[in-house]
């Protein structure tokens, strides 16, 4: 029996179903579920500070309502959130003393979890905690941080505040912290389990798992949602749902006329889906948003579609037997055709009847004179 | 000194082969031969396809840079959603069609170049934009020999080669086993890759044919008793299995013998060694100055009775 | 060889007839920069069932036979040793020469990667194999001869070219270029050296270049007839045969004797010069010959392959093959006669039957004959007329004017035929 973040006695097989799980999401073998849980249960728990900018706290909020782990296991149990303005007892100069002292004591080996983007506008002004801007904060909290975890779109990219014009000039942490190891995990908000298997798979093997050219896990985000969602085949027939509400919107139909961006992003959200209960924008029938694409999420209009960059083919099939190859006669042409032929053929007999016809060699003369 | 052993000769001797099966002329002769046995070909089987078309979405992904190919679109696509080519085109290599008689009488079928043991094309290809290699059997394309004229696409008794008649640097399009892309990387087609089902395997064309024989012995009834490709205009490598006949499927039906080998037999018997033609020269050479010693001066017009005589 | 035999023809360049053509070839010439601009398919019906249309099947296949006939003449003139009809060579060289330059012009066209052509010079991508290889080769060489054949014609009107026309020039240039006319003056002189010092040297080797002249043509145009024979699945049983080279060559030397009689008689009509009936009569004489060994190979082999059958299928393919041995065996008969012989009028009926009939044999087996499967049509667009005609009407423009500024026409004797301008257009331009 092993206890869970609330003193209970849970069930070895509980326990293990967490760590099935997390491995399966990983798209690790079998066996490794069990280094994964050895890992979690090592006392030494790493410890996490979690840094929050300009965000809404959805990515918090999303990491509530995971339910494998419990957000209490993870707290108590797997790692030691040191900071986390949101769910820390603590409050004021009490607060900031426990993340200094953390990063002192960690140093070097702590994972750091940036919630929200930085403001580099004006020195960064625009975002403030503790009298230090969010520029500030979180260089001094990068060096002593063995990899960067950028939650949610804002950290990743720069999210809602980026969007045009950007008075903050607000980015993502990749755009200032270049020594380090950042992982990207954008989504608004992302899928809490793209997390927490990113850092089971942190601490097991104590690197960071394979990212594409924007620094996202390929694990979660390296498959288009077209290519598993489960309306494609209505996609694939051209039935689509043309206004909320309509006919084919209740049928199920494929959302691409009202906007999905699902062609265009990259993410899981059609397989591992939200909140336990197996849904998804899509599934509920609204349009995905990209909000795992910078150049979507809040750069283009939810209504606007998007291009297919590898279009497949449809579904139906050309017959066997094509009636008409290629081009044939048309009256225009054949009209002329037939006039120049015609005319040729008369000019020809009008010469021939003026040629002489006599037998005689020199004496006919030369062409007509007239 | 070690006095020679049976099998050190032996061992010799099979070192030899393979450095001397490298060399192209004795790879080409020993395929003759053998018939083709370890070029590499693929067996579409149509009982087994279900018209998913991942070989043609697979092809094009793969292919699609190296073969400038691009994309179809279907007359009520305004938004360019689909690849919907009709037929093989300068833009397509591949292609699932559908022949359908009635609901139970039906079958898919997936064109493609055949590669022929004896193609016609690679015969009549002035610049030799069209080789054959003689070890692998695949018939490739070069567009960067290739001069447009077409003559592939009047040769092939398959009608396979397309070309891009809407641009103004076309080529000639036809599959080429993946031979640059996929075949170079994976070692495998595209198209056989990614099928689900497995209708198209890739291999060696003994292998194939005796799988496709071994189905046909065990499996009678699905299908008609005929490998499509194991003879016709000499062999090809892309072999196909059905349950139809297959002109009904757009397989025209062919001889044996390899148009090919007529029409070289007649142009090597006119300019074997050039002599025919040298031998020409000559002669008329002969003739002419026999003839100008008659005319010293060359003719005048009232000259009418000349040397030569009427005729 | 005698440079007397020929004159120019003295007449104006422009005119109604030259305005005509001028604008064919201008529409013409747009519509093939339309075809690099847009690709092949904008301006052509071509697809990838009929990759071959009229470019190939008349520009090529056709019009370098109608071009045969320098190679005809030449048989005649050097081999058979007719010098009677040496008076006839330049033009029938110059039409040869525009014929087989423009099939060269038009297979640019046609051809859809033309920068590679390069390859044609490479040893290591020749294939000697290909049918099409010869023909290309064989052509481009036959072309430089017909060039190198013309140079008399050419050297003569520099070598002869009198005080006063060469001060017009020397004034025209200078208006042009602004080069003094002294320094003008010395360059003509040393071109006009250069030509004499050139053409004597050009004779004594011109015999071997002449005799090039009727090989390369013996090969390419047999050529021509095999580059078919690959098509043994597409082509019609009624054409597709061994004797295919065979049946080809002998087609072109028939079709140049009788283009050969259209010639002579339209341009003597069209130039107000007399009917040079004597020597076509000859011509006529060989003609019916030639072609009943032509008709003697065709139903010998069609009975040999036993496809005598399918002529009595009287379906569209056994028509137009029936049409094909109508208009050459009619025009034939017609020639049989000798009264016809001397007539001018049954000569350029009789030479057009036969020159209608050689070509449409060729079509047959190119383009009409040719089946590439189910559901595969072709007839040429308009543009590709228009390209083709606007070609043809370079090609008749060129002709008129050059018979105008070089002697190649034959020299007229004890007439005067020199003052009279060419006011009448003629209605039918003479085709080369």
């Amino acid at each position: 029996m092993e206890r869970d973040g609330w003193g209970r006695d849970v069930s070895r097989r509980d326990f293990m179903k967490v760590f099935v799980t997390a491995s399966a999401m990983l798209g690790l073998p079998f066996g490794m579920a069990n280094r994964l849980a050895e890992a979690a249960m090592d006392d030494g728990r790493p410890a996490v500070i979690w840094l929050h900018f300009q965000e809404c706290t959805g990515c918090s909020e999303s990491l509530l309502r995971a339910s494998h782990p419990t957000v209490a296991t993870l707290l108590l149990e797997t790692i030691s959130l040191d900071y986390h303005e949101t769910l820390m007892a603590g409050a004021g100069h009490q607060a900031e003393a426990a993340l200094h002292e953390s990063m002192k004591k960690n140093h070097g080996r702590y994972l750091l979890v940036v919630e929200g983007a930085i403001p580099t506008r004006q020195a960064g002004i625009y975002c403030k905690v503790a009298g230090k801007t969010a520029l500030e904060s979180l260089q001094e909290a990068a060096a002593g941080a063995q990899a960067i975890i950028s939650i949610g779109s804002c950290s990743s990219f720069g999210g809602i505040q980026a969007a045009a014009p950007n008075p903050t000039g607000a980015v993502g942490v990749g755009d200032i912290i270049k020594d380090k190891p950042v992982v990207n995990l954008p989504g608004c908000p992302p899928n809490p389990y793209n997390l927490l298997s990113t850092i089971l798979y942190f601490m097991t093997f104590n690197k960071l798992p394979d990212l594409d050219a924007m620094g996202r896990p390929k694990f979660a985000y390296g498959r288009r949602l077209h290519e598993h969602c489960e309306r494609r085949p209505h996609f694939d027939a051209g039935r689509f749902a043309q206004a909320f509400g309509d006919d084919g919107h209740s049928q199920g139909y494929c959302l691409y006329k009202l906007g999905c961006k699902g062609p265009a992003t990259y993410a899981n959200c059609s397989v591992n889906r939200f909140n336990d209960i197996g849904v998804w924008p899509v599934s509920v029938g609204h349009p995905c948003i990209g909000c795992t694409e910078p150049e979507l999420l809040f750069n283009t209009a939810i209504a606007d579609k998007v291009q297919i960059h590898e279009p497949t083919p449809f579904d139906s099939y050309a017959p066997v037997d094509l009636k008409e190859k290629g081009k044939g006669a048309d009256p225009l042409t054949t009209g002329i055709v037939g006039l120049a032929a015609g005319s040729a053929f008369g000019a020809g007999a009008v010469v021939a009847r003026r040629l002489p016809s006599g037998d005689d060699g020199e004496e006919q003369g030369h062409g007509p004179t007239n | 000194m070690a006095q020679p052993t049976r099998r050190g000769f032996l061992v010799g001797l099979a070192a030899g082969s393979v450095a001397l099966l490298n060399s192209e002329a004795l790879a080409s002769a020993i395929g003759e031969v053998e018939g083709g046995q370890n070029e590499l070909g693929m067996l579409y089987d149509a009982s087994k396809c279900v018209g998913c078309k991942a070989c043609m979405a697979g092809c094009k992904r793969v292919n699609g840079d190296y073969g400038s190919l691009s994309y179809e679109r279907a007359p009520f696509d305004q938004d360019g959603l689909w690849d919907a080519p009709a037929d093989l085109s300068g833009s397509t290599r591949t292609l699932i069609k559908l022949f359908k008689q009635s609901d139970s009488e039906w079958s898919y079928v997936k064109y493609s170049c055949m590669h022929c043991r004896k193609p016609s094309c690679v015969s009549v290809c002035p610049v030799s934009a069209m080789t054959r290699d003689p070890r692998t059997g695949i018939v490739d394309y070069s567009k960067d020999t290739c001069i447009g004229c077409r003559y592939c696409q009047v040769a092939c008794a398959f009608n396979i080669p397309r070309f891009q008649w809407d641009s103004a640097t076309p080529q000639i399009v036809k599959c080429d086993l993946c031979l640059h892309t996929n075949l170079a990387k994976k070692g495998i087609t595209a198209c056989a890759e990614v099928c689900p089902t497995g209708a198209i395997l890739f291999g060696k064309r003994a292998d194939l044919l005796a799988t496709a024989r071994a189905r046909l012995a065990e499996q009678p009834g699905l299908y008609l008793n005929h490998i499509y490709g194991e003879n016709e205009v000499g062999g090809t490598n892309h072999l196909y299995l059905a349950a139809m006949p297959f002109d009904r499927l757009g397989l025209p039906q062919l001889p044996g013998n390899p148009p090919a080998e007529f029409s070289e037999k007649i142009q090597h018997t006119i300019y074997k060694g050039f002599v025919a033609p040298v031998a020409l020269y000559g002669t008329l050479c002969w003739l002419a100055l026999r003839n100008l010693k008659k005319h010293p001066d060359g003719s005048h017009a009232g000259d009418e009775k000349g040397d030569g005589h009427e005729s | 060889m005698s440079h007397d035999d020929f004159q120019r023809h003295e007449a104006s360049i422009f005119t109604p007839a030259f305005f005509v053509l001028l604008l064919l070839t201008l529409i013409g010439f747009f519509l093939v920069a339309l075809r690099f601009i847009k690709g092949i398919g904008a301006v052509s019906n071509m697809s990838d069932g009929y990759p071959w249309g009229i470019w190939i099947t008349y520009d090529v296949a056709t019009g370098t036979a109608i071009a045969c006939g320098g190679y005809a003449m030449a048989i005649l003139v050097y081999i058979r040793n007719q010098m009677h009809y040496h008076p006839m060579i330049r033009s029938a060289i110059l039409t040869s020469l525009f014929g087989y330059g423009l099939a060269g012009f038009s297979v640019m066209v046609d051809v859809g990667r033309p920068w590679n052509a390069y390859n044609f010079f490479i040893p290591s991508k020749w294939q000697i194999n290909s049918a099409m290889f010869e023909v290309a080769l064989c052509v481009m060489a036959y072309t430089t001869v017909l060039l190198i054949e013309f140079l008399p014609a050419l050297l003569t009107r520099l070598e002869e070219a009198d005080r006063k026309s060469v001060h017009r020039l020397v004034e025209w240039l200078h208006c042009k270029t602004g080069v003094a006319p002294n320094r003008l003056m010395t360059r003509l002189e040393w071109v006009q050296a250069m030509a004499s010092w050139l053409r004597p040297r050009l004779d004594k080797v011109l015999i071997f270049i002449i005799v090039l002249g009727i090989t390369l043509p013996t090969m390419h145009q047999s050529s021509l007839g095999s580059l078919l024979l690959i098509a043994s699945t597409k082509l019609h049983p009624l054409w597709h045969t061994g004797f295919l080279p065979l049946l080809f060559l002998i087609n072109c030397v028939y079709i140049g004797y009788s283009i050969c009689i259209l010639e002579s008689v339209l341009s003597s009509y069209g130039f107000k010069r007399p009917y040079e009936t004597k020597e076509l009569a000859g011509l006529a004489t060989i003609i019916p010959w030639v072609t009943v060994i032509w008709l003697t190979v065709v139903f010998g082999d069609l009975a040999w392959r036993g496809q005598l059958g399918k002529i009595f299928a009287f379906d569209f393919y056994a028509g137009f093959f029936l049409l094909e041995i109508a208009l050459v065996g009619g025009g034939s008969l017609i020639l049989f006669s000798a009264k016809n012989r001397r007539s001018v009028r049954w000569l350029f009926v009789s030479a057009a039957l036969i020159v209608l009939g050689g070509a449409l044999y060729r079509f047959n087996v190119y383009l009409i004959g040719f089946n590439p499967g189910e559901g595969w049509r072709y007839f040429p667009s308009l543009a590709e007329f228009m390209i083709t005609i606007g070609i043809i009407a370079f090609e008749i423009l060129c002709y008129k004017v050059l018979v105008k500024i070089l002697p190649v026409l034959p020299r007229l004797h004890g007439r005067d035929h020199q003052a009279q301008a060419d006011r009448t257009p003629c209605p039918l331009a003479e085709h080369a």
